[in-house]
């Protein structure tokens, strides 16, 4: 085996190319699995079988069935029903929706690790529902789960690659391609095997600070 | 002190000071466990009723209910002329504005800082401006004697404090009644002093009603009108403070004294 710096080179400008697009999914990724796995969380304490049932036994199968196989399910099944959308929106959809069953149960942890008191002195106050939970549950309860949050941000990255295998070309998708191309596998593959560590590391720094920060 | 900063239910115009609080009949269950059984009584308004008893015996039940924070299984709880249960969730809230709790466990909100913890309800739930609300929070705050940690975050804060700043928080609300549900019980012995201090200047200086359960026998000796003993989830022997302490006639409440005193 030997290594190679101008397959390196050349690899580059698809780098960077399969990076943002890495970067993209796993920042919208995140986004649509904090806000969705906040809203499964909030509706499993609907007093209401007609609601918590459904949610429930859509959160399951979603969390016990492979990313892969939701992936493909969206990509290649729903549009026989019509819905379609590109690769990479079906992509960040996917694996959003397949994290929000994930943090929904970090949420709800976090819900439920606020004292009672907190919610016995919001009805003392006569706070509203509503304002009792934006004001005082989840405030604390968020706070309480950023680590955890975090830890399947950098999870999630690690399951990026999987966009691949419904046409995204992010990181490993433009590796396989210069590969297939080049016939160089050491060298791209070894720059974006770098390159997910390098972003696993900086994702825990950010998010160590932003836990010093949450400490106050 | 300014004096619009603390309630004064007894400056509506026309309304006799007659009974503010009534039980009849209340029953309260946990389980098999009954910690209330069948209990009658009623408080007037402006007056400082002291509950005393064993723990277990059902104290800190009744002000749970009075708060709405739990359910009676039995009987009627009446407010101000206005029955709490059954009641639609209007009326419930209607009734909550006239009673507040401060806990044993100060339940102050971490996420706020004290200035908020004690403007949040007034603005959310009087719909008074923040600026109307801060003023009175900072009153407050004198009156308790913290008028310097409004800036800061109750963690940073003695237990004495917060208790403190959860009094100042429950009186924002004007409440006619004051819940004190053993406000001292979770404090070291020597920020005790500093929170029934307040107390008793607020019991002095306003006509608040105050149903107060506590262990500290000085203090209820001091500010009560009525004090009730508990036992098994009923009162048995009411009367002055002097009476309750000095002359009991129960010899169940002999014992208990003897214990506590």
């Amino acid at each position: 085996m030997n290594w190679d710096w101008t397959a390196v080179s050349d690899f580059m400008p698809h780098f960077w190319d399969g990076l943002l697009v890495t970067l993209q999914i796993l920042v919208l990724g995140s986004v649509i699995s904090f806000v969705l796995g906040l809203v499964w969380a909030l509706l499993t304490r609907v007093p209401s079988r007609w609601v918590t049932w459904p949610v429930g036994v859509v959160t399951e199968f979603v969390r016990n069935t492979p990313l892969l196989v939701q992936l493909f399910f969206l990509f290649y099944v729903l549009p026989e029903w019509g819905v379609t959308a590109s690769a990479m929106t079906t992509g960040v959809i996917g694996i959003g929706l397949h994290y929000s069953t994930y943090t929904m149960q970090v949420y709800r942890a976090g819900i439920e690790a606020v004292p009672t008191g907190q919610w016995e002195a919001a009805t003392a106050l006569n706070l509203p529902l509503r304002r009792t939970w934006t004001a005082v549950i989840l405030p604390q309860a968020v706070r309480r789960v950023v680590p955890a949050l975090g830890n399947y941000v950098i999870s999630m990255l690690k399951d990026t690659p999987m966009l691949m295998a419904i046409t995204v070309l992010e990181m490993l998708g433009e590796a396989r391609l210069f590969s297939q191309e080049t016939f160089r596998f050491t060298e791209p593959l070894t720059v974006i095997g770098v390159a997910f560590i390098v972003i696993s590391y900086l994702a825990s720094l950010a998010l160590r600070a932003l836990e010093r920060r949450l400490a106050h | 002190m300014p004096t619009d900063t603390l309630p004064q239910p007894g400056k509506t115009p026309g309304k006799p000071a007659g009974e503010l609080i009534r039980l009849e009949r209340v029953t309260k269950r946990f389980g098999t466990n009954t910690v209330l059984d069948h209990l009658d009584f009623s408080v007037d308004a402006g007056k400082h009723v002291t509950l005393i008893g064993p723990s277990g015996s059902g104290k800190t039940t009744i002000l749970r209910l009075l708060m709405t924070l739990l359910k009676p299984d039995e009987g009627t709880i009446t407010v101000d002329g206005q029955q709490l249960f059954p009641a639609s969730d209007k009326q419930v809230r209607e009734i909550r504005k006239k009673i507040g709790m401060v806990f044993q466990q100060f339940n102050l909100f971490p996420n706020m800082t004290v200035l908020r913890n004690i403007t949040e309800a007034p603005v959310t739930v009087l719909g008074m401006s923040r600026d109307e609300a801060g003023e009175r929070a900072r009153d407050l705050l004198d009156l308790v004697g913290l008028a310097d940690k409004r800036d800061a975050r109750p963690t940073q804060l003695s237990g004495g404090q917060q208790q403190r700043v959860a009094i100042a928080r429950a009186l924002a609300m004007r409440p006619q009644v004051l819940l004190l549900d053993e406000v001292t019980s979770a404090l070291d012995p020597e920020l005790v002093a500093g929170v029934l201090d307040v107390l008793r200047d607020i019991a002095r200086s306003t006509d608040i009603t105050m149903l107060c359960v506590t262990h500290e026998m000085g203090f209820a000796r001091d500010i009560s009108d009525q004090v009730l003993m508990f036992d098994s989830g009923r009162v048995i022997e009411a009367g002055s403070p002097e009476k309750i302490f000095n002359e009991p006639e129960q010899a169940r409440t002999r014992e208990f004294l003897s214990a506590v005193l």
